[in-house]
């Protein structure tokens, strides 16, 4: 067994790190929360000059051919950053749907367009309903010749408005199982019939509605087999959660550094606040929930990355991780006071964060239940 | 023991409802401590000030000899229900918090000056107190004044004021003796009409978004000594008067109490795909849950207020309510965004957003719950040191 | 609004404070607790002297004729000093259901013995089950020409091993309503066929298994009407709910007092350990737990003592009280140190009573849902 880090991975923690801390800093990224394309194009191109769209992509299709576990270090320090921009629905969303149920022809096509940072994508499963389960997914494909039309709406889609291209997920047929007769297809962002409206979140970012209204494609656009592809849905959605777990600890991670530092510094009845033992203890509490939320992300992203069965891990991180990362921001807020509370501070960053990540790709309730269930009860 | 209300408490508590019904454009609501944000929606707010001054409830909880109707209860109730409606209206600065300190410590020249034009509705007043060295540790405070003739000349800068950018007068602590120790000692409370020149005013955005109070910064700004109230450095005591009219943190229980009934009634409601959230258990045992919080809250408010209303001046025990009630207000947005899901990370007004329960708002506003007036850590301090008697450290 | 008690009632606190205080020191509750009865006679001899078995017997059958608001004083200040006996099974599970439902005869009968310390009683009403809802109860009462015969198995009945009589819960009736066809039946507990057997429980409170095998029992024996007992039970459950929270708040009371004592006295590192600031804020949620159950506690109990509606409010109260004194008894112990988990120390007193009050009369989330169901969730 080992706990520790490659080199490697160190040097790319150490790499992303110099690079958000001077293109992504917190002034940009409060921007960037009220900009309407929700991030810089430039910083995009950088990226990809790095290889960040493309680490977990196979060499073959122009990416790194880095680990998910690789991916997860980057994202880590990308939440650290809060970076906002479409790089998890790109990434993670669209390129893993793509790599797990690709044609050949397709992962050719789209990987290398992410990989060269030359298409912004995301993937559309949720519904008005808000949820993850197989039987909310209601849209509907109908067979039409050589095409598919789709008609519905989809909710909580991550960068839909910046999105060149979507995988999306909708019902061909009903089966015996809601799991039955779901197709997943990749879909130009901008098809006649697709109407994106960005939705007004807390922290501005641009999850949106998309209605499609008749929009027709034609039976290349299927992604993997036709009606059996919830099991791919299932399987991204573990990913989805393991990563966005990940961005977590490193959004947790920030607050603390940033609230031990402010307890330092700040006098208040002649001494620094983090000689009071109240604080004290609220910062130690604050890392017992960093650590304890760092070692159950990795331990899911490790199995998600040797590619072992890992839906009781995934379900375990993201149902704790949630709940911690509530935990840290809401003690880094308290240790900070009332400048906390202001806007152009950097604290409600990862407060706005922690509200959004707690319920994309489940909730701690809906991950309980998960395990619950891997349980056998 | 009687835990009911009296018949008068109950038609008076129906009173306000009917009057904000009335008064109120339909769907207006304030934020956390009746705070708006536009100049429409300020006017509004005067608008009920005024009405409420006219029914003579504006001040109903002072003392007859000042024009009250010295029903300490009446003025929890209409604190609460006020609040709980979140209607714009009560004057906490200048009814709430200057009146009392005034009523104690002013002279007759200020009493005369000052309390009927409040009571009236017809002064805004802010209160200067905190500063960036000064929060938890107010004695801290660096605002000089200085003497000069009959003046003080005052320096400095006070944060957190709410109310700034509409004030027509503020109510300050400045430091009249650096020297002094303790550091209290060496502080006065002085009123400052905001018209003397020198004065600018800097709102400050929160977290969520709102204008809720400001920077203000004192440049030798020019205050006639008359307007020292009570002793000079002996303003401590002054503010403490100040502090301790309004102490069951009512304001912020209501608006949990309805944060919670705005999620009662969001669960019952069938979301689109048929899932109805209050069918789920885990959903009922997390509002089961928060309602018995906001039961417990209210009632440690009204048990302070009942104190009040027989004479007493319960401090430590005030800090009990305080705590619980604003732990509850955080509580109860943390429960609203765990039963809402994806659907709570929308802002008002969005589409798909609730448009009576949200939750994001409640979560921004319930971080500050546990930090204004009396972080929880001090209140903790409060109850251990003086209420356990436990050693100082 | 008037959140005191009456002068009375400060008496009747200060005299129950200091007869216990007297008669049954920790030293005597060890005792006890050890001793096979699990009571002393002699106690329960002094008490029915001072008129607590007969408080809520109405004056007419030698009661004192007092109300619930009294009762708490009394259990309060039984939970604070401890008090194994049968005290709470008598006055608060077997006394209730006579006095609202038995005919004269039977309250002439029993009501004067059971005030003058003669005749114990207790509530044969859960079974393996260890539910409390109506349906739970299956213990079959036959009609048999002048008798009824019972047949079935009731568990953690307490004190049974002490009872003369016990207020047994039986079905004599099956449809689709359980709350319909339930009896209470007034039984000696020396009747052939019945067999008693204590088990050793945390709160050692002498939780007994009853077996009914033939056990007959005459007519004149059923108390209120045949079939329509649950609305007696639901009575007595009420009554009995206040007066274990009232012990429980007088649990959290001694934990507390203790505690703080402790805090102060106890010297670590140079100073009193109550000086720390981690032990003082805990010390202060202590105290918050102990305060916020009270105040639930006489709200609900003079809800009930009016006979106001209140179901939801007796409700609200036990499931706040049942995790209040579970974590400050937690806290006791941590207070405390190592000496806390010890054996001699009286924390491990309190603790195991904490531990044993939470599911008794229904657990937390038994009691939560009863709310939820309120507000028409």
């Amino acid at each position: 067994m080992d706990f520790g880090f490659t080199q490697e991975q160190e040097m790319l923690r150490t790499s992303a790190r110099d690079f958000l801390t001077t293109e992504c800093p917190p002034e940009l990224v409060k921007e960037l929360a009220e900009d309407e394309k929700g991030y810089k194009p430039e910083m995009w191109a950088k990226m990809a000059e790095l290889g960040w769209q493309g680490l977990a992509i196979p060499e073959q299709y122009d990416g790194m051919g880095m680990t998910f576990l690789d991916l997860s270090v980057l994202l880590e320090e990308m939440g650290r950053a809060v970076c906002p921009g479409p790089f998890f629905s790109t990434v993670v969303l669209a390129g893993f749907a793509i790599l797990e149920a690709g044609s050949e022809a397709q992962k050719k096509e789209y990987l290398s367009k992410i990989a060269g940072g030359k298409a912004i994508a995301t993937l559309a499963i949720t519904e008005p309903s808000a949820s993850y389960d197989a039987a909310a997914i209601t849209v509907e494909a109908k067979a039409d010749g050589d095409n598919y039309i789709i008609n519905g709406t989809k909710l909580f889609v991550d960068n839909a408005s910046n999105a060149d291209f979507m995988v999306v997920a909708a019902r061909t047929r009903q089966g015996k199982k809601a799991e039955d007769g779901i197709t997943l297809f990749v879909i130009d962002g901008k098809a006649p019939g697709i109407t994106t409206t960005p939705l007004n979140t807390i922290a501005g970012t641009k999850e949106c509605e998309v209605t499609f209204d008749e929009v027709k494609v034609s039976k290349d656009s299927v992604l993997g087999e036709v009606d059996r592809g919830w099991p791919v849905i299932d399987r991204v959605l573990e990913k989805a959660a393991a990563a966005k777990c990940a961005e977590m600890v490193g959004g947790m991670q920030a607050a603390l550094d940033m609230s031990v530092a402010y307890a330092k510094e700040r006098v208040q009845f002649g001494k620094p606040i983090g000689s009071f033992q109240a604080i004290q203890h609220h910062c130690a509490n604050m890392l017992i929930d960093v650590e304890g939320s760092r070692f159950i992300t990795y331990q899911a992203a490790w199995k998600l990355s040797e590619g072992m069965e890992a839906t009781m891990e995934v379900s375990m991180a993201k149902a704790w991780v949630s709940e911690a990362y509530r935990r840290v921001a809401r003690l880094g807020h308290q240790i900070h006071g009332g400048i906390g509370f202001c806007m152009d501070h950097n604290m409600p960053l990862y407060f706005k964060h922690s509200k959004e990540a707690e319920s994309l790709f489940g909730t701690a309730d809906w991950h309980r239940e998960k395990v619950a269930q891997e349980l056998g009860l | 023991m009687d835990f009911k209300f009296t018949p008068e408490q109950d038609k008076f508590r129906q009173e306000i409802r009917d009057f904000v019904k009335k008064e109120l454009p339909p769907g207006f609501e304030t934020g956390v401590g009746g705070h708006v944000e536009t100049d429409e929606e300020w006017k509004v707010a005067r608008a009920m000030t005024k009405k409420l001054a006219e029914k003579g409830w504006l001040n109903i909880g002072w003392p007859r000899e000042y024009g009250g109707q010295d029903n300490h209860m009446f003025s929890v109730i209409l604190n609460e229900e006020m609040n709980y409606l979140c209607a714009p209206g009560l004057d906490f600065g200048g009814v709430g918090m200057l009146a009392p300190a005034l009523m104690k410590h002013g002279n007759e020249e200020q009493k005369k000056e000052h309390l009927g034009r409040i009571a009236r509705g017809e002064v805004v007043w802010c209160q200067g107190w905190s500063e960036p060295e000064a929060g938890s540790d107010l004695p801290n405070l660096k605002t000089r004044a200085v003497e000069d003739g009959d003046y003080y000349v005052i320096n400095g800068q006070k944060v957190w004021t709410s109310l700034a950018h509409h004030a027509d007068w503020c109510f300050l602590l400045a430091k009249t003796n650096p020297d002094a120790q303790p550091k209290h000692r060496g502080i006065t409370f002085i009123l400052v009409d905001f018209k003397t020149p020198g004065i600018t005013i800097r709102p400050l955005v929160t977290m969520a978004k709102e204008r809720s109070f400001s920077e203000v910064f004192y440049d030798n700004v020019r205050v006639p000594k008359k307007n020292v109230v009570g002793e000079v450095n002996g303003g401590f005591k002054v503010a403490m008067t100040a502090a301790g009219f309004e102490r069951s943190g009512i304001y912020r229980i209501a608006l949990a109490l309805r944060n919670v009934d705005r999620m009662i009634e969001w669960s019952k409601k069938p979301q689109p795909g048929g899932y109805v959230p209050a069918k789920d258990p885990v959903v009922r045992q997390k509002l089961a849950n928060i309602y018995i919080e906001g039961r417990i809250s209210r009632m440690l408010a009204y048990r302070v207020a009942w104190l009040q209303s027989q004479g007493l001046e319960p401090e430590w025990e005030a800090s009990v309510a305080r705590v619980f009630g604003s732990e509850f207000q955080q509580h109860s947005a943390e429960v609203g965004s765990q039963i809402m899901g994806l659907r709570g990370m929308l802002m008002k007004g969005s589409k798909w957003a609730d448009e009576d329960c949200n939750m994001a708002l409640q979560a921004m506003l319930g971080i500050g719950a546990t930090i204004a007036a009396g972080t929880s850590e001090v209140q903790r301090n409060a109850i251990a040191l003086r209420g356990l008697e436990l050693p100082r450290g | 609004m008037d959140l005191d008690f009456t002068q009375e009632q400060d008496m009747l606190r200060n005299s129950a404070r200091d007869f216990l205080t007297t008669e049954c020191d920790k030293k005597k509750v060890r005792e006890i607790e050890e001793s096979a009865e699990g009571y002393s006679a002699e106690i329960w001899r002094k008490m029915a002297e001072l008129g607590w078995q007969g408080l809520m017997i109405p004056e007419e059958y030698d009661g004192m004729g007092m109300g619930l608001m009294d009762l708490l004083v009394i259990f309060e200040e039984i939970g604070r000093n401890i008090l194994p006996s049968p005290f709470l099974a008598t006055v608060a599970l077997g006394v209730p259901p006579i006095v609202e439902a038995g005919t004269e005869e039977m309250k002439k009968d029993f009501l004067p013995r059971v005030a003058s310390g003669e005749v114990i009683l207790t509530l044969a009403l859960t079974e393996p089950s260890a539910g409390y809802s109506p349906d739970c109860i299956k213990l079959k009462a036959e009609a048999k020409g002048d008798n009824f015969v019972l047949n079935g198995i009731k568990l953690f009945v307490e004190f049974a091993s002490a009872a003369d009589y016990m207020v047994v819960a039986a079905r004599t009736r099956s449809g689709a309503d359980p709350t319909e066809g339930i009896t209470l039946f007034l039984v000696d507990s020396k009747s052939p066929g019945i067999k008693i057997e204590p088990f050793a429980t945390t709160g050692m409170d002498r939780q007994c298994e009853v077996a009914f095998d033939n056990v007959s029992v005459p007519k004149s024996s059923v108390i209120g009407e045949v079939d329509k007992g649950w609305h007696i039970i639901e009575k007595t459950l009420k009554i009995a709910t206040v007066a274990k929270m009232a012990e429980m708040s007088g649990g959290m009371q001694a934990i507390l007092d203790m505690s703080v004592a402790y805090a102060k006295e106890r010297v670590q590192y140079g100073r009193p350990i109550g000086s720390y600031q981690a032990i003082q804020h805990m010390l202060a949620d202590m105290f918050i737990r102990s305060f916020t159950s009270k105040n639930i506690l006489y709200e609900a109990a003079w809800m009930a003592a009016e006979g106001i509606d209140c179901d939801a409010k007796v409700s609200t109260a036990k499931a706040w009280c049942n995790e209040a004194y579970k974590k400050v008894a937690e806290d006791g112990v941590q207070v405390h140190g190592a000496i806390g988990t010890t054996r001699d120390h009286d924390m491990g007193l309190y603790y195991r009573r904490a531990m044993a009050a939470f599911p008794t009369y229904g657990d937390t989330e038994d009691h939560r849902e009863v709310v939820a169901i309120s507000l028409g969730l």
